[in-house]
């Protein structure tokens, strides 16, 4: 099974426009830094994969962090902001409200954090494609 | 509400993280693919083996 790292391509249009909007559009739209740029398939991937974690994670009855009174918590916001206006509208909307009770709501928690951090690296991801370092 | 059972939870978190690893981390959809297998295997499997760990230091 190849796990060989992908080799570094040579920039081609990393001087056109503004080069972080991949990276703001897709920090916000889960998906949206790689449908900015015509990749139509991955994008769809990755929005249909942090959306479904993040809304699974809410369906598990799982907690978006508000509190930055302790160091884990403020950890954990950081990690909810990474969903972008998932996160906002969830909060606004006020989804995720409840405290941890049970056992598959810690699971849900999890669940949303990382789906910030899948959703940061997919934006990552798309900046990257935009700079020309990957195809 | 939805309320899965430990290792459905673990099939549903591989299966999501493997998606985003195999998408941003290889260049080509077969490499994609095949990475995103890979890190599947690696999450489930090492989910049972360490299950496995602590049943038997549990004991």
């Amino acid at each position: 099974m190849s796990t060989t790292p992908n080799k570094p391509v040579a920039g081609k249009k990393s001087d056109q426009g503004f080069v972080y909007l991949p990276l703001i559009v897709g920090w916000l739209v889960p998906g949206g830094g790689h449908f900015l740029q015509g990749k139509w398939v991955r994008g769809t991937l990755l929005a249909v994969s942090v959306v479904a974690m993040f809304v699974l994670g809410l369906a598990m009855q799982g907690k978006l962090y508000t509190s930055m009174q302790e160091p884990l918590d403020m950890l954990g916001v950081a990690g909810d902001l990474c969903n972008g206006l998932l996160y906002l509208v969830s909060r606004v909307a006020g989804l995720g409200g409840q405290p941890i009770q049970t056992t598959v709501a810690d699971y849900g928690t999890k669940f949303i954090v990382v789906a910030g951090l899948l959703n940061i690296i997919a934006a990552v991801d798309a900046h990257n494609l935009r700079t020309g370092r990957k195809q | 509400m939805f309320h899965p059972s430990h290792f459905a939870a673990v099939l549903l978190f591989a299966l999501f993280a493997s998606t985003v690893f195999g998408i941003t981390m290889r260049d080509t959809p077969v490499r994609m693919f095949r990475y995103g297998a890979y890190c599947f295997l690696l999450f489930v499997g090492s989910a049972i083996v360490l299950s496995w760990v602590m049943l038997l230091i549990a004991r």
